[in-house]
């Protein structure tokens, strides 16, 4: 009997993602983010098509990470500037990668409208329910009682009011037709993720008008935990007040298999 | 093309589709909104992208990412709605994407009045939104000027990738007058080299205005520098009324040039060498125009619908080598030709004061106007 010896890839870098070392702390999810984001995009095809939008926040330089065309957008600007884009390429994929301070806080009129026109657009909304980028300050998703620098005794819900629920708001405007929240925090969700960005993506394709797939991310650094412990604090502290779920899904998407 | 009767807002956006518009985005205000309203007939019949967006936040930065897919974009204001684009005119100076901006001056500050005013100039010529960068600003005094003006602000935005406003006034916006408008260019077919529009058979392009390493900011604003240099030397331009033998001169833009001009007619025919000089780009100013009539004349006389915010940039041209002098009305209000002209006689009698502030000789001078209006 013969054995014949092969080498299969089983595991490479996407083609949508560029050979860089990122800036991302360790333990940070925004990693595994962008690997999602940039694997759908090679498995639809459509990076020479697709222009991205970066935020302000820790991930405002996703334009070196991804292999296609992006600009590079104002605080919480993001939605609106894809708007711009998208209504002259109306043909072109264009999504936006946002964080919570970006998108929830400072950007809370442009996602709303973006979301209520159903502006054929695909956006990823990391939140981590802290600032990153400034180092530690709360966000409008920071939990009540979680500390963080601008909040030392922990948020109080009386004085500093709760924490938004991005994916449920949104969800209900007539304009969505996909609003999803998943996490990053295991390989099973992170599986169910990418289905998630999946879907994002081919609601725009499809036209079927506004998505948005929440991702529940760590923050080591600011959160003052080792990255292990980070992915259990997600699990234990973030997804009771955060439920991984379909918010909105239009009725052509449900038949996908994805 | 024949003249038709044309109010000026519907005039400038008429222009601006035949120039070959591909997208406006903007929020509707008084004194401009009879513009966006001409885009909203308009660009989507002829398959072109309009959006009334939800703020004017938003106009500018939707503005922003068009500009980025190198097509030709323009949004328009009036004053309060202009201060809320600030963020992102200095996000397009930074990323060095053309974008045209029409604003029609508003009384303020704050929320203020609807009538016309002057008082955006240093915000627009001087300013604009944060960092270190300099808008082409051109000003019409009627309704033909705005219209050949915004044709020729989408070609200089793009010759030199920069933020081109125009700035007119209630007056210009709202007056009807014969103008005749541009024939209709085709929309343009090829983008330019640094456009993002998908990297299709070819490298990904990035456009942002972040330049993290200090060095890099700095070569980037000693560019713009270069490039605001190149617009000083080539892109200046003025209009001269009787100035050959003109004693005195009087300095004023847009409606109060205008208005300067029939008082500036009005003391010729009264025997008076007075002549006028409407600068059209504030920005770049006309100050070699000024230079050259130090030697010729006695003294200036600056007219503004603001409190002398041009005055400033006359007095820096002028050096004290020529007395100026200055009148303005404020808040909205309108001079009529015969105030100025009463400024004109007075300055031909009595000369001007060699020293001393012409703003504070003008307030002394007007304090009885304001007393009579309380």
């Amino acid at each position: 009997m013969e054995t014949t010896l092969s080498v299969q890839i089983v595991y490479q870098r996407p083609r949508s993602l560029t050979a860089v070392p990122m800036h991302y702390c360790p333990g940070c999810t925004h990693g595994i983010a962008h690997r999602l984001i940039a694997e759908v995009i090679d498995e639809l095809g459509i990076r020479e098509r697709t222009i991205g939008v970066a935020p302000v926040g820790c991930s405002v330089f996703a334009y070196n990470y991804f292999d296609c065309d992006f600009v590079e957008a104002a605080h919480g600007r993001a939605p609106a500037m894809a708007t711009g884009i998208k209504r002259l390429l109306p043909d072109r994929v264009v999504f936006t990668y946002q964080g919570d301070g970006d998108l929830a806080s400072i950007g809370m009129g442009e996602i709303i409208h973006a979301a209520g026109r159903g502006e054929n657009i695909t956006v990823f909304f990391i939140n981590n329910a802290i600032y990153g980028m400034t180092s530690g300050q709360m966000a409008p998703t920071t939990l009540p009682g979680q500390k963080t620098t601008s909040s030392p005794q922990g948020r109080d819900v009386e004085t500093m009011g709760y924490p938004l629920r991005m994916a449920e708001l949104l969800a209900n405007l007539d304009g969505a037709g996909y609003v999803v929240r998943r996490s990053l925090h295991d390989p099973k969700n992170i599986r169910m993720a990418k289905k998630a960005i999946r879907l994002a993506f081919e609601t725009q394709l499809r036209g079927l008008g506004f998505a948005m797939v929440e991702l529940l991310s760590t923050c080591s650094t600011n959160w003052g935990l080792s990255p292990l412990e980070s992915l259990r604090w997600l699990e234990e502290h973030m997804i009771p007040y955060y439920p991984i779920g379909d918010f909105k899904v239009a009725e052509a998407l449900q038949a996908i298999k994805v | 093309m024949a003249k038709e009767l044309l109010k000026g807002n519907i005039a400038m956006a008429e222009a601006a589709i035949r120039a070959g518009l591909e997208g406006y985005f903007g929020y509707p205000i008084t004194p401009q909104t009879e513009l966006l309203e001409w885009m909203a007939e308009r660009m989507p019949a002829l398959g072109r992208a309009f959006l009334q967006a939800e703020s004017e936040v938003a106009a500018i930065n939707m503005l922003y990412g068009a500009a980025c897919t190198g097509a030709r974009v323009m949004t328009s204001s009036s004053s309060p709605g202009i201060s809320l684009m600030m963020e992102g005119l200095s996000y397009i100076a930074g990323t060095e994407v053309p974008a045209v901006i029409i604003d029609v001056v508003r009384g303020g500050p704050g929320l203020g009045n609807i009538a016309p005013s002057q008082g955006d100039y240093n915000q627009i010529v001087h300013g604009g939104g944060h960092g270190d960068y300099h808008p082409i600003v051109l000003a019409p005094a009627s309704v033909q000027e705005a219209v050949d003006l915004v044709v020729l602000a989408f070609d200089l935005a793009e010759k030199y990738r920069t933020i081109v406003f125009i700035m007119a006034d209630g007056n210009i916006g709202q007056m009807m007058e014969p103008a005749e408008l541009p024939p209709m260019r085709p929309i343009r077919t090829e983008y330019p080299d640094w456009a993002v529009r998908g990297a299709m058979g070819r490298e990904r392009r990035i456009l942002s205005s972040i330049y993290i390493d200090p060095k890099d900011e700095e070569v980037t604003n000693y560019r713009l520098l270069q490039v605001w240099n190149r617009i000083q030397a080539a892109e200046i331009r003025y209009r001269e009324y009787f100035l050959e033998d003109a004693d005195y001169v009087v300095i004023g833009f847009g409606t109060a040039g205008r208005i300067a001009l029939s008082a500036v007619r009005m003391a010729r025919a009264e025997g008076m060498r007075v002549g006028l000089l409407r600068p059209i780009t504030l920005s770049p100013f006309p100050h070699p125009q000024i230079e050259n009539l130090i030697p010729q004349v006695e003294g200036i006389l600056v007219v503004e619908m603001n409190s002398g915010q041009m005055l400033e940039d006359v007095q820096k041209a002028v050096r004290g080598r020529v007395p100026v002098e200055f009148y303005g009305r404020l808040g909205g209000m309108v001079p009529f030709p015969d105030e100025i002209l009463a400024e004109i006689r007075r300055m031909c009698r009595e000369g001007i004061p060699p020293d001393g502030d012409p703003r504070q000789r003008w307030m002394k001078r007007f304090a009885p106007i304001i007393r009579w209006h309380d």
